[in-house]
């Protein structure tokens, strides 16, 4: 029976990525499953389309912004949440997770409407703005656990032994967190790569990121370039997930919720 | 007397409406080896913390070889700090967490080589440098935790417990260990404990705190010998209160017995207490001066003696360690006769 349920919670998760990846490889130009034929036409047109080449530019601009500009921002905030004498720190951490909960088209349409009244609707710094808010609570969550798992007395060892505020932070702190910046690292990463309601609304031809640009092909052709591209995304997503569990035991950053 | 090495004045420390040090006066001399005694939440860790700087006094000051460091923040006193869980850095090699100290004073690579070989052969750790503290015994990482807070020659070494997480041989073995280090080293050493037999054992004083304030300070033997107080009768060693009215300066009714006290002034007509010690209380077969009529309540053999749980006529409790074998046979529920020597009595603050 468990195995049953569990070998149908398989299928139900892996069908559609299997459909998507075999649809790729199928030399007629429609979206058909099952495939007529193995050909690797598609996955041509996804690298010399234009427009997904600029959305691959912008992807990689807006994450790696969002991610630099979340981590240290995020770290701070975890810090805070555990160790500082905040009033109401439960009001704080409910607002810093909050994105979790804020529906995406609601949060778009408020980014949409900000960086209307700010002028910046043209500019990819309201996609890493946007994208900053929505890994934060990824970020604060991964490092809290961390930091709850930070004996303190370490901290006041480091004191005890001579070391500066500011050096027991470089020595002994951030080493330790590492686990914890780690996952937030590719929470952000995957998060960002594959974010699009709020994406939609604040960008345009020139700022789209690849998963608006899939959108839109979408919306355009029916061809199955846009199931390449998926399979491309699927595949990048499992390297970095399987990596992750390689070098560092997301089982325990995870269960230690 | 020798030099004093740190100093509380009027040092007082509260968490929220909690005060756990309360206007606290103590002198720690230079080469002491001090014990703050007492049971858990009584302040004895929050005034090592004082004196390390890892919290601040609500109110008082803490002097540092005649400087007010009340102002100073941990990373400047110069203190070493050994902590109960130890709080080895995971990350770092044994060496590496030895040198830690030495790397923060800047000191050239090839003398702090040096140093952290030193320090690792004092604590008989020189051949673990190159392991994680994961990778060591509770023992040895305990060790390592001595060795790293030595390594600079602090002016004052600070110990939280540092015993409690070993099991009962290992402590003992350390408790002698920890003595010997000491002594070598001949460092100022504040000792904070809950367990009586090793501040018993290791300290040159014992300060015996309760509810935030010092009870009683004094001499290992002092503090066994005269507690001045019930709570530290207590506390150190096992003992028995009995309550009595005083009949003359050395004259005490107790349980209908006429006891004589020796050692200590009592007032006439004065209701005291004094407490005796179980080893010194003795079973005898005939009556005599200080003998009085117990009713056997419970036994428990422990081997080289049984504690023995007597009750007196008037109904209070007088425990009593008999060496084996006993000299005359104990059975729950007989009576027997207990010697209560005169100079056995200690008169307690009432």
């Amino acid at each position: 029976m468990l195995r049953a349920a569990v070998a149908a919670q398989l299928a139900f998760m892996t069908l559609p990525t299997v459909v998507v990846i075999a649809v790729s490889f199928n030399p007629t130009a429609i979206l058909s499953f099952p495939p007529a034929g193995f050909s690797l036409r598609w996955y041509e047109n996804v690298v010399t389309y234009p427009q997904f080449q600029r959305a691959a530019v912008n992807s990689v601009v807006v994450t790696a912004g969002a991610v630099l500009l979340a981590l240290p921002v995020g770290t701070l905030a975890a810090l805070a949440l555990e160790r500082g004498r905040l009033r109401g720190r439960h009001v704080w951490a409910s607002v810093l997770l909050s994105p979790l909960v804020v529906p995406g088209v609601a949060a778009g349409l408020g980014f949409l409407m900000l960086a209307a009244a700010l002028g910046l609707l043209r500019s990819r710094a309201v996609l890493v703005a946007a994208h900053v808010a929505l890994v934060l609570p990824f970020v604060v969550r991964s490092v809290w656990v961390s930091v709850r798992n930070l004996d303190p007395a370490l901290e006041r060892a480091a004191a005890s032994l001579g070391a500066t505020p500011w050096r027991t932070f470089r020595r002994v702190t951030l080493p330790l967190l590492r686990p914890g910046l780690f996952a937030a690292l590719l929470f952000a990463i995957v998060v960002s790569l594959n974010e699009f309601v709020v994406s939609l609304f604040i960008s345009n031809r020139v700022t789209e990121i690849l998963p608006v640009a899939m959108f839109t092909y979408v919306v355009n052709y029916t061809d199955p370039t846009i199931a390449a591209l998926s399979s491309l995304f699927i595949v990048a997503t499992f390297v970095v997930v399987w990596l992750a569990d390689r070098y560092l035991d997301l089982g325990r950053v995870f269960l230690q919720h | 007397m020798t030099k004093a090495v740190v100093e509380l004045r009027g040092c007082t420390r509260d968490y929220g409406a909690v005060r756990a040090v309360d206007a606290l006066d103590l002198t720690v001399h230079e080469g002491e080896f001090l014990s703050l005694l007492g049971p858990s939440g009584c302040g004895k860790t929050t005034t090592l913390n004082l004196i390390a700087g890892f919290v601040p006094p609500t109110a008082g000051r803490i002097v540092i070889d005649g400087q007010d460091v009340t102002a100073r923040p941990a990373h400047l006193r110069g203190l070493g700090v050994v902590f109960q869980s130890y709080a080895l850095f995971p990350h770092l090699s044994i060496r590496e967490n030895v040198a830690f100290g030495l790397r923060e004073r800047r000191l050239p690579a090839a003398e702090i080589d040096r140093r952290v070989g030193e320090a690792l052969e004092l604590v008989r750790l020189d051949r673990a440098g190159r392991q994680r503290p994961s990778e060591l015994s509770g023992g040895m990482q305990q060790r390592v935790a001595l060795a790293r807070a030595l390594v600079y020659r602090p002016r004052v070494l600070l110990l939280d417990e540092p015993l409690a997480a070993l099991d009962k041989k290992l402590r003992e073995s350390m408790r002698d260990e920890l003595r010997g280090i000491q002594r070598t080293v001949g460092i100022t050493t504040i000792f904070v404990t809950h367990d009586q037999a090793e501040a018993l054992g290791l300290s040159d004083r014992i300060a015996v705190m309760n509810a935030g304030r010092i009870e009683q300070l004094g001499a290992p033997r002092d503090i066994y010998a005269h507690p001045r107080t019930r709570f530290v009768a207590d506390f150190i060693g096992a003992s028995t209160v009995l309550r009595g009215r005083a009949l003359a300066a050395d004259r005490v009714a107790v349980a209908g017995g006429n006891l004589r006290v020796a050692g200590v002034a009592l007032r006439a007509g004065e209701d005291v207490e004094l407490a005796i010690r179980p080893e010194r209380v003795q079973l005898v077969s005939a009556p005599g001066d200080n003998v009085v009529d117990a009713h056997v309540d419970g036994l428990v053999y422990q081997g080289a003696q049984t504690e023995l749980t007597a009750r007196l006529t008037d109904g209070q409790r007088v425990l009593v360690f008999v060496t084996e074998p006993s000299p005359v046979p104990l059975v729950t529920g007989e009576t027997v006769r207990l010697h209560l020597p005169a100079d056995a009595f200690m008169l307690l603050a009432s």
